[in-house]
């Protein structure tokens, strides 16, 4: 789309793009271009001394049992974050949509936890779930189950998916009450007529019109279980116990900065943005098609 | 609501209701948690009910920060980089974008569309996948425990360009026709013109932006080694993170409150903007 009447000006449009292309290219160009050479370099422990070294650094990583162990819990991680984040908030969804009483005292409610950070979520959900104060270990220890989210690896994992499922069930919710929100009255009215219950109702008609919002949810929590993640897992487990909760996004930042190990950790990042871009186009293509829906 | 079936409305009402009790359970713990003295909370089963030492908690960390342990920042301080930064991205991401969506939209020029995708892939690219070079330009620039390098990085967005790209194609083309027939130029026609009709889209996008800049964690984490730059959701989480013979996590929670108060009173005042913001950054 293009604007028919524009302005003739010689050098203003540069001097008013200039801001942003100077950030963008200062601190979003050079750096990724800085990751790919390092992906394929090494360097002694004092920086000088650089090797090329083709593709070292990532047959390197893939020889590396560790990384596939993070890639494994990364996608155990997100499945379960995507899966079970969104079916919570579809049920949610659902049911507020149903309710015209009070509705909008539950919708303030459920909006909170956007804003508040993940980071901070999981110091929330470390005190609540803390072995030896936690509200909530007490209670599992009241039904027999030992939580101990410190020396646990299974109980780790459960716990940063349930902090990164609570962090992101305001945006889900939102977006399927909006969705749900756009399908016609008519249609719901004439299936009522016809003698279709709620239930019917709901798996004919309201969860086929709601896929592409769905599937632009899928996209995105994939996305956030990836990347937005970072802040729980570093706030509640840093990774442990061992490697139990070592997501991609972790390991790149601790092999980096805590281990110093600048080859490796680039050739993570530069797979990362191409998962990254892979997300985006997927998500992109898909925003397309939803225009014509 | 299409029949009456008062059974499948009350089970509406259950599920909801149990889902906000669930939801709201962590905040409401932290809350009690900041109002009692160190010696209740560290007694298991810890009370759910508050109790009378909030305002002595909250002014102990705002003063002083965790107590027990040397070198911890007072609160305010923290709070106060927070707000600095969350504002700066805020104010700092709008203006950007702004004037480089209306470059892009009402100028003919060489290069336009380079520009455009060059922000546009931006998109792909969030600060955690690129963190150790990122770092290394910030070092290199000599921005490190810097509000600028707290703040510039972050401000360079293509959603909000996006936005208002989005929002002056809709713009009707009979204004900007009028404006250069009455001899305004660019400039003139922005500020009286495009810029009053954009409140509302900036109003959307500062309650996002603002959010975003506050819980920022990775970044200052990593940018900032002085106690005076720190911000308040990293010291929080480093804060959790030292294991304490006793710890105190009145204060802890105290401080976890503070740290989600400014950007939860920003939702509850402005849901209307907010909502609308999030809808329409992810178009």
């Amino acid at each position: 789309m293009e604007k028919r009447v524009t302005f003739n000006e010689r050098w203003l449009p540069y001097l008013l793009v200039a801001p942003q292309i100077v950030i963008t290219v200062v601190f979003f160009f050079w750096p990724t271009g800085q990751a790919i050479f390092q992906s394929v370099i090494t360097e002694d422990a004092f920086g000088g001394n650089t090797k090329f070294v083709w593709f070292d650094n990532f047959t390197h990583l893939l020889n590396d049992s560790s990384y596939y162990e993070s890639v494994r819990i990364t996608v155990v991680f997100s499945f379960l974050v995507a899966t079970v984040g969104l079916a919570i908030s579809l049920l949610l969804a659902v049911m507020a949509d149903r309710i015209i009483r009070g509705a909008s005292a539950y919708k303030s409610i459920l909006v909170w936890p956007y804003a508040v950070a993940p980071a901070v979520a999981g110091v929330l959900f470390g005190f609540l779930f803390n072995p030896s104060v936690g509200t909530v270990s007490w209670m599992l220890k009241g039904v027999g189950i030992d939580f101990n989210y410190v020396t646990n690896g299974n109980q780790a994992l459960i716990l940063v998916v349930i902090v990164a499922i609570w962090s992101q069930v305001s945006y889900n919710f939102l977006f399927f009450l909006a969705g749900l929100q756009s399908i016609p009255k008519s249609l719901i009215e004439a299936a009522a007529i016809d003698g279709a219950g709620p239930g019917r109702r709901f798996w004919d008609i309201a969860f086929p019109l709601l896929s592409p919002t769905g599937f632009f949810l899928l996209v995105i929590n994939v996305n956030y279980a990836f990347f937005g993640t970072f802040g729980v897992i570093a706030s509640l487990t840093q990774g442990g116990p061992g490697q139990a909760t070592n997501i991609l996004v972790y390991k790149v930042y601790n092999d980096g900065f805590r281990g110093q190990d600048l080859g490796g950790s680039s050739a993570q990042s530069v797979i990362l943005m191409v998962i990254v871009i892979l997300l985006t186009i997927i998500q992109f293509k898909y925003i397309e098609r939803r225009v014509h829906y | 609501m299409v029949e009456n079936r008062p059974f499948v409305t009350f089970l509406s009402h259950l599920v909801v209701l149990v889902g906000v009790i669930i939801i709201a359970f962590p905040v409401w713990m932290t809350f009690v948690a900041a109002t009692h003295d160190q010696d209740t909370m560290l007694r298991q089963p810890v009370p759910i009910w508050p109790g009378p030492h909030l305002f002595e908690n909250i002014s102990t960390v705002l003063t002083e920060g965790y107590k027990s342990r040397p070198g911890s920042v007072p609160l305010i301080v923290t709070l106060t980089n927070s707000m600095v930064m969350a504002l700066g991205v805020a104010i700092g991401k709008i203006i950007i974008s702004i004037i480089s969506a209306f470059a892009i939209v009402y100028f003919r020029f060489p290069l336009r569309m380079i520009f455009f995708w060059a922000i546009f892939v931006t998109l792909m690219l969030p600060v955690e996948v690129r963190i150790v070079p990122t770092y290394g330009v910030v070092a290199s620039l000599g921005m490190l425990d810097s509000y600028s390098g707290l703040i510039i990085p972050l401000i360079a967005s293509a959603t909000a360009t996006f936005l208002f790209r989005q929002f002056f194609l809709s713009v009707p083309d009979e204004l900007a026709e009028a404006a250069r027939v009455d001899g305004a130029s660019p400039m003139r026609f922005f500020w009286d013109i495009l810029l009053p009709m954009s409140r509302t889209s900036i109003a959307a996008l500062f309650v996002i932006q603002f959010i975003y800049g506050w819980n920022q964690y990775l970044w200052p984490l990593l940018i900032t080694t002085k106690e005076s730059f720190y911000t308040v959701v990293m010291t929080v989480s480093r804060q959790a993170n030292v294991v304490d013979a006793v710890p105190a996590w009145n204060l802890l929670m105290a401080m976890a409150l503070l740290a989600m108060l400014p950007p939860v009173l920003v939702v509850a005042f402005m849901q209307r903007q907010f909502v609308r913001g999030l809808v329409e950054t992810e178009k």
